[in-house]
């Protein structure tokens, strides 16, 4: 079965009030072209769910730039002032989640518990309002699963029937946003017919759609 | 020598062959700089790799290899990628010997503030809320005071990255050790007296047999 799309059908998967995974680490393993086309389609009132802001001009910083975003939930946003000054302007809310805590409430999301117990943000305002459950005498804080209508993965190989390799450093929350949301869509760097089975990272059954970079 | 060079050699000195070290971005980075030669440490960027290499020259430059201070770094031979819920199962399992990280604020109990000040800076957590409940050994490195005003507190007045989870603290001034009974100055600048290091700390100081540091 061919996974790939092209712009139009994946415009197409894009709507108002979506709650959208984004892959990358400071931009380092985001799908950029995706971004663009979801910049370029204008659509409004987003959720995001990624590691960070990005920069102004890269990775989700740039549906942020475009006023898209309605709520950020990320570790870090630092390194994008954009994302503060919408914070304090009030055109954007940000859940800043630890970054181990938002790995493992995607993990659970997409492998199906109801939720993880971490030691993370204990005695901490991460704390606040959530359940503190005490096991063994230490106290952990019950974290819940979060899932998404849309991942947008970056990949750096795809074979035709979507399973996906990752490169370096940019494999980052890739392969757990592909566990975790409706739709997953790879944007891949390169196709092939297939991959060494032993290699492969993400199976392509968590595979939705793959587009191809162009150049 | 100045401040930052006095601490990054100091803190080098805590670590032993075989350690899984990581180090925060900043100051605590420049600590790699004066690992001595007969000590080998693997050093983690939680993005996703361990075996943390220098900085590549300008040809070399892969921009799928970052650090998690988004800057582009090379892999060490032996070293590998993984995703970030293994890189984060690896720092709260207890799988990181050291970790050193900045500070806002330390207190006496060893509880730290490094992420927020409210209304005024907003960068987020990061990976520092797990690094700190999750390493073996947590280490503080940062200049004594910020502006004048001491960063070694009584109790921590900014929203904390974690209770109570602090090692020890170096500073340019001197070393100290969180213990049950309270902060102890173990170490002191040679040029720097004991009485000097008390009037510039804001929290109550246990001193003993107080050494000198190598500067």
């Amino acid at each position: 079965m061919d996974k790939t799309i092209d712009k139009q059908a994946f415009m197409a998967l894009l709507h108002d009030n979506q709650t959208i995974m984004v892959g990358g680490f400071m931009a380092c393993g985001t799908p950029e072209t995706l971004i663009d086309w979801v910049v370029e389609s204008g659509v409004g009132n987003l959720t995001i769910i990624c590691n960070d802001a990005g920069f102004k001009d890269r990775g989700v910083g740039k549906l942020i730039a475009n006023d898209q975003v309605k709520t950020l939930i990320a570790s870090h946003i630092g390194l994008n002032p954009e994302a503060g000054a919408h914070m304090s302007a009030g055109t954007m809310q940000c859940e800043l989640v630890p970054q181990g805590t938002l790995a493992e409430r995607i993990r659970a999301h997409g492998a199906g518990l109801g939720g993880i117990l971490t030691p993370t943000g204990v005695g901490t305002i991460v704390e606040e309002g959530k359940r503190v459950i005490e096991t063994d005498g230490t106290k952990y804080l019950l974290e819940l699963p979060l899932g998404a209508d849309l991942a947008l993965i970056d990949a750096r190989v795809a074979d035709r029937h979507g399973n996906l390799v990752y490169d370096k450093t940019a494999r980052n929350f890739n392969p757990v946003m592909a566990m975790a949301a409706k739709t997953v869509v790879a944007l891949a760097h390169e196709t092939t017919a297939t991959l060494d089975p032993e290699n492969v990272v993400t199976p392509h059954v968590l595979v939705d759609h793959i587009v191809k970079e162009v150049g | 020598m100045d401040a930052k060079t006095i601490i990054a050699r100091r803190v080098a000195q805590e670590l032993s062959d075989g350690d899984l070290v990581n180090l925060g971005i900043g100051l605590p980075t420049l600590v790699a700089n004066h690992i001595p030669d007969h000590i080998h440490v693997h050093l983690q960027s939680e993005n996703g790799l361990i075996g943390l290499g220098p900085q590549p020259t300008e040809d070399k430059v892969d921009k799928n290899l970052t650090n998690a201070g988004a800057e582009y770094v090379t892999l060490k031979e032996g070293g590998m990628y993984f995703d970030s819920v293994t890189s984060f199962g690896i720092i709260r399992g207890g799988h990181v010997d050291v970790t050193v990280l900045g500070a806002l604020e330390v207190d006496q109990h060893g509880s730290l503030a490094s992420w927020i000040i409210p209304g005024k800076l907003v960068p987020g957590m990061g990976g520092a809320m797990d690094l700190v409940v999750g390493a073996k050994k947590v280490i503080v490195a940062t200049t004594h005071t910020n502006k004048g005003r001491p960063k070694i507190k009584a109790a921590c007045s900014l929203p904390l990255t974690a209770k109570e989870e602090v090692d020890m603290i170096v500073t340019e001034l001197g070393v100290f050790h969180v213990n049950e009974d309270g902060l102890h100055l173990v170490e002191r600048h040679p040029d720097i007296s004991i009485e000097t290091i008390i009037e510039q700390t804001d929290a109550p100081l246990i001193v003993g047999d107080v050494k000198l540091m190598e500067v």
